[in-house]
């Protein structure tokens, strides 16, 4: 894959507004959907406990609402995905179908795991959150738009600017969101700082 | 910005350069890995063709899927079997140094590195797992990672990182009797929040840490993650140097004295700056325990679980939901809670300091809820037995099981049923984390677990002496 594939600046689409702060790696993918020693059926499990009771019957739960299946966006509350290192939480939500994440905060590894992945991490505040999760329940099908370069969220009309760490959207604006290729290119200076090492 | 702290001396010395997103790409000095987070990792390898750059440093071993009772292969759980030989395969493919059943060393990778002497203070240090932060008691940058990640170190020894801010953390004064590492864990985690270390390395110092065993400075170490910190640490001193020692793969004779300099010159310095500083009064510090679904949601073990109106309106839903969870409400007192189920293990407090702690605690007396202890490595098994350990443990009739995670997060057949409720040494009470999506999990200290088995109920440590 070229760099230029993988740029990432614009997502148009759907939301989809989850309640609740603290949502943890483990709601997200229950450690028992851990034990596959491949990442390709992580979209299934997403939220299982949540959405599913012990017979496998839905609950209520806006993943398991038709109003807002097909939802490009994931709108979530403040610390986001803490809890365990699991890529699988980000991996199942990019195989569920979610382009970018919206938040008041997310824990570290797990924005970490999303940038790898190409998610775009979007940070606003708690009003601004609040209001576009009213927006999307009063209206499911009212069109969003993520424009990285101008770190603008459009939720229908409505504009909300967000700030953007400058190193992640470098990443993404530039294609190089999974770091791999430019930790390749360093590689006389990596072999010059390990003998540099005590250890 | 902070200055002159371990956190920037450690991190200067191992990054390799600024890279063109203007994030630092940083060398890694130790990579541990396990069976869970890494098949994903080397089937990229696989497709690209790709190579480990540095095998020699990393190490692996087994833990997260490891059954506890019967180990015999192949596994009756045919998806962690399945694990089992991704991981012997690739290591033996890739030239990775393995600890497995038959090495006598195999164990939870965050005992297993300290107790090998893998780690060590001045170190950059990563594994596909949160709890990595452990490794920081020896004054490394310890952290964990994603399988992407693990893949960028296996194939470079680096990775591309922003530099966090540092957060002191002074805990001073004397601490209470029937307080332990734990506790104080806890506690901090209460009153800085599960997201206050976002963006932060708490770097935890004063005279109460500094007093600690390195066992115990681990148990600290391991939950600055719970506290939102992806790195914890602890400036190493003669405790550290005394504990790395003749261990396997510490330096030896004149090395390990050269080593000690650089482990020294890595220390923050006095005038080091910080970008925030928070000061923990050790001597009001009681026994804790959570009574929620995050591990912030803790009280003193003689208090009330408190009242929704004490929180923000934002809060409340979110803590009635923990409230209905827990089958508790508020203002009833947490002791005498009646219990299902004592776990006594995990990367937290599975170390032989913590069985030690909980024998004391059983000996001569007897369980009346089911309870497991499981050591978290070989090694603490073995030296467990030869101190007679397990017999006090079974006599009061606990189950003494062989090392792994175990009911930690129960990928292995441990696991609650159902709505057990369960007093908990590991590290997370999340909802459904041990096994049972409507099990309920109290975290506290091993001492605390064992003294709640006795009494089937959620009792007071301090009236056990
Ligand atoms: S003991 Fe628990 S927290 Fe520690 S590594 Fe194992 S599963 Fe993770």
């Amino acid at each position: 894959m070229s760099l230029t594939e993988n740029k990432i600046l614009t997502i148009e689409g759907r939301g989809i507004p989850l309640e609740g702060n603290d949502i943890d790696t483990d709601q997200v993918v229950p450690a028992r959907f851990l034990k596959e020693i491949t990442f390709k059926n992580m979209g299934d499990y997403l939220f299982y406990d949540a959405r599913f009771d012990e017979d496998g019957k839905a609950k209520a739960h806006p993943l398991n609402d038709s109003k807002f299946k097909g939802g490009k966006f994931l709108v979530v509350q403040e610390n986001f995905g803490c809890g365990s290192s699991r890529e699988h939480a980000a991996q199942a939500i990019k195989r569920y179908g979610i382009k970018a994440v919206i938040g008041i905060s997310f824990s570290e590894i797990f924005s970490g795991n999303c940038k790898s992945l190409g998610i775009p991490i979007v940070q606003l505040d708690k009003d601004q959150i609040a209001k576009i999760a009213h927006a999307l329940t009063d209206d499911p099908t009212v069109m969003c738009a993520l424009n990285i370069e101008n770190e603008t969220f459009k939720v229908g009309t409505k504009i909300f600017f967000f700030s953007m760490a400058p190193t992640l959207k470098a990443s993404l604006v530039g294609g190089t969101w999974d770091a791999l290729t430019l930790l390749q290119n360093n590689d006389q200076k990596t072999n010059r700082l390990d003998a540099s090492l005590p250890y | 910005m902070s200055k002159n702290t371990l956190y920037d001396k450690v991190w200067d010395k191992h990054k390799v350069d600024t890279l063109p997103t203007g994030q630092d790409h940083l060398f890694i000095g130790l990579h541990l890995i396990h069976e869970v987070t890494t098949p994903q990792a080397f089937s990229m390898m696989e497709e690209t063709g790709a190579t480990v750059k540095f095998p020699h440093r990393t190490f692996a071993t087994t833990d997260h899927i490891i059954p506890t009772q019967a180990q015999e292969r192949p596994f009756a759980d045919s998806k962690a079997e399945s694990m089992m030989q991704a991981l012997e395969n690739n290591v033996k493919k890739y030239g990775i140094k393995y600890f497995d059943f038959k090495s006598g060393k195999q164990g939870i990778v965050h005992v297993v590195g300290p107790e090998l002497g893998l780690t060590r203070p001045g170190m950059t240090i990563v594994c596909g797992d949160s709890h990595t932060s452990t490794h920081g008691a020896f004054g490394a940058l310890a952290f964990g990672i994603g399988t992407t990640e693990v893949r960028h170190v296996l194939e470079t020894q680096s990775l591309a990182l922003n530099r966090l801010k540092v957060r002191k953390i002074n805990v001073t004064g004397d601490i209470p009797k029937g307080v332990y590492a734990k506790d104080i864990i806890l506690a901090i985690i209460q009153v800085l929040g599960v997201n206050g270390g976002i963006g932060y390395a708490y770097e935890f110092n004063g005279e109460v840490i500094h007093r600690l065993s390195m066992e115990e400075r681990m148990t600290i170490c391991n939950m600055s993650i719970e506290g939102g910190a992806r790195i914890g640490y602890i400036n190493p001193d003669d405790v550290t140097y005394d504990y790395l020692k003749g261990r396997e793969f510490a330096p030896k004779g004149e090395a390990f004295d050269k080593a000690v300099d650089y482990w020294k010159s890595i220390a923050s310095d006095n005038d080091a700056e910080y970008d925030d500083v928070v000061n923990i009064d050790g001597s009001k510090l009681e026994p804790m325990v959570t009574w929620g679904t995050t591990p912030a949601q803790s009280i003193g073990v003689s208090g009330k679980i408190p009242s929704l109106e004490s929180f923000s309106e934002d809060d409340r839903p979110v803590l009635s939901k923990a409230l209905a969870y827990m089958d508790v409400k508020e203002g009833q007192f947490i002791k005498g809670l009646p219990i299902d189920v004592a776990f006594i293990g995990s990367c937290t407090n599975s170390r032989i300091s913590d069985l030690r702690e909980a024998a004391k605690v059983l000996k001569g007396k007897k369980v009346n809820v089911k309870t497991l202890v499981v050591p978290g490595s070989q090694s603490v098994r073995s030296q467990a037995q030869k101190e007679g350990l397990d017999k006090i443990f079974t006599e009061a009739g606990a189950e003494w099981r062989f090392a792994g995670c175990s009911m930690c997060l129960a990928m292995n057949p441990d696991r609650l049923k159902g709505t057990q409720r369960c007093v908990s040494t590991s590290n997370r009470n999340f909802m459904g984390r041990q096994g049972s999506p409507t099990g309920r999990t109290l975290l506290m200290s091993p001492a605390s677990v064992a003294a709640s088995a006795i009494e089937g109920k959620v009792a007071d440590i301090r009236e056990s002496y």
